[in-house]
């Protein structure tokens, strides 16, 4: 066993040179902006860029929309489904995974040819209607994570038994969804929903493609045109990354472990 | 009528699914099979035989199939040793959440961490020169080729193969060690005959999502290589900004192709997967 311990600290630190050797050299040379000495100067032209602070609120903005209606498409169906229509579940849950199978520009390039401006339902032929369709690209992109977080935390609590009580209390269904599950699911929709905030902020390819002004294209641009700046953002995309990651990690030490009895 | 009530509940749900997943997809699918006279062809899916977009799709596949072998590898290795290897308890979680971070870190900034790592004038290469007097690209290294991509998708690749494969490893019951010692098993042994037949199913499944990942994935190849390196979503993104190949319905046939090719690759890991949960539960 002592050999195995050994090549297990080799393996480890292979893969730990591997994954630090990048961010090391990434955060080395955003702080070369200034010549002959390391300083902040790159984070400060970034952060005080207007084109940083008008593409990274619009994808927040637009981030915080996707987890809005994801939370409102996803928890009322997986609820739905554990309670009522459990012979759905294998249909439903072959659609949320749709999304890991057909790629992203797939899915955008569809939503370009059938919402275009002459179309019935030209979502493109406004500002508005676009910004809409990226969130529900987004929602869309985001289906797989959203659904599974939110069926997770469903499983550990006991629906039946919550509706029952709730509907004795004379409670509709759009109150039981929205004051008994949701509350009870709130952990795990909150991990849902930065894992989505996490995928959203940088994401490129539907941003750009529906000429949307968000932080990916940004980025992208900024890339293609400067030097020092983009290894400053690479950066602050990672910390952000890593923050949403977190948070999760954080979150899930307070969710319920099980039910007293699982359906 | 006990029926619609019931079903009120999930179709919101459909409704999305259909106009926003599955109408745009089919959309895309029957066009690959129309010519510009909406009239049946197959003359878009014959067209896409032509040497160009061959190449584009030769590539693409190498890429990924080489990202997602190497990163299930060492990403089962580095499962084992945070899980088997005795480490101590806090690698394994701090690896567990860096896995997380990192499998989500693609695109834009991924790219450039690279350009900054293994560029011209990345810190490695300028360290390789200086300290041992080895320029790599003098010996035919470019971050904008085939290995370069590679490297740079492997970032992703490790992590994901870490977050999805250690569970798997967890669910290697202690008994099933404790029986085969029992009976006079070897450690290698051991290793041969229980650990790799239980977890080669999800291992397979996960090289395939690996797969599709990679395959995919666009924003990281284009910030790293603009449009030097024909990778097929890169080809398909062209086409959709500017028509590159003067036949809209070309294009849906390289959407077409995608999707078959994730497709077929997601049946597989859905083959493999309820294989693998016979055991693992």
């Amino acid at each position: 066993m002592k050999s195995g311990k050994f090549w297990a600290w080799v393996v480890f630190l292979l893969g730990a040179a591997y994954f630090f050797i990048p961010l090391i050299a990434t955060i080395e040379f955003s702080l070369r902006m200034r010549r002959g000495v390391y300083s902040f100067d790159a984070y400060k032209v970034v952060l005080g860029d207007s084109q940083f602070q008008a593409t990274f609120l619009f994808s927040v903005v637009v981030a915080i929309f996707t987890i809005l209606l994801g939370v409102l498409i996803v928890v009322p169906t997986a609820y739905w489904i554990r309670l009522r229509l459990p012979q759905l579940r294998p249909i439903v849950e072959f659609i949320t995974l749709l999304p890991l199978v057909i790629p992203a520009i797939v899915i955008v390039f569809g939503y370009i040819r059938m919402y275009g401006s002459n179309s019935p339902l030209p979502f493109l032929g406004s500002n508005l209607g676009a910004n809409a369709l990226l969130v529900i690209g987004y929602a869309a992109l985001a289906l797989p994570y959203m659904y599974r977080a939110v069926d997770t935390g469903l499983r550990t609590i006991d629906v039946r038994t919550l509706t029952e009580a709730a509907q004795i209390l004379g409670a509709g269904w759009g109150t039981i969804v929205a004051r008994v599950i949701l509350p009870n699911v709130l952990i795990a929709v909150l991990s849902g929903a930065f894992l989505t905030f996490a995928i959203v902020i940088g994401e490129f390819t539907m941003a750009s493609l529906l000429n949307r002004p968000a932080f990916g294209p940004y980025l992208q641009n900024l890339v293609a045109n400067r030097a020092y700046e983009p290894a400053a953002l690479s950066i602050i995309a990672f910390v952000i990354t890593w923050g949403c990651m977190s948070l999760i990690q954080i979150l899930s030490r307070f969710a319920p472990k099980s039910a007293n009895r699982p359906n | 009528m006990r029926l619609p009530t019931q079903w009120l509940g999930v179709t919101p749900f459909f409704i999305f699914a259909l106009m926003f997943l599955i109408l745009p997809t089919l959309y895309l699918m029957l066009g690959a099979f129309q010519n510009d006279a909406g009239e049946f062809t197959f003359a878009n899916i014959v067209a896409l035989f032509s040497a160009n977009i061959v190449a584009a799709y030769w590539i693409s596949i190498k890429v990924s199939l080489a990202s997602s072998l190497i990163g299930a590898f060492a990403g089962l290795a580095i499962a084992i040793a945070i899980v088997r290897g005795g480490l101590p308890n806090w690698i394994r979680s701090a690896t567990l959440t860096f896995s997380g971070v990192a499998s989500n870190f693609a695109g834009v900034p991924l790219a450039f961490a690279f350009i900054a790592t293994l560029g011209r004038l990345g810190l490695v290469t300028v360290l390789l020169n200086t300290l041992v007097g080895l320029n790599i690209y003098a010996h035919g290294f470019n971050l904008l080729s085939f290995w370069g991509l590679t490297i740079t998708y492997v970032y992703f690749q490790i992590p994901l193969m870490v977050v999805i494969i250690v569970p798997a490893i967890d669910g290697l019951k202690k008994e099933w060690g404790e029986a085969a010692a029992t009976l006079g098993a070897t450690q290698a042994q051991y290793w041969r005959i229980v650990v790799i037949p239980v977890l080669w199913p999800s291992f397979l499944g996960t090289v395939i999502l690996l797969f599709a990942n990679a395959f995919g994935a666009i924003a990281t190849a284009y910030a790293l290589t603009g449009s030097s390196l024909n990778i097929v979503p890169i080809l398909l993104y062209a086409q959709i900004r500017g028509d590159v190949l003067h036949n809209a319905h070309l294009g849906y046939a390289i959407a077409f192709g995608m999707i078959f090719i994730t497709g077929l690759a997601n049946i597989f890991y859905i083959w493999f997967r309820t294989r693998s949960e016979r055991w693992l539960k």
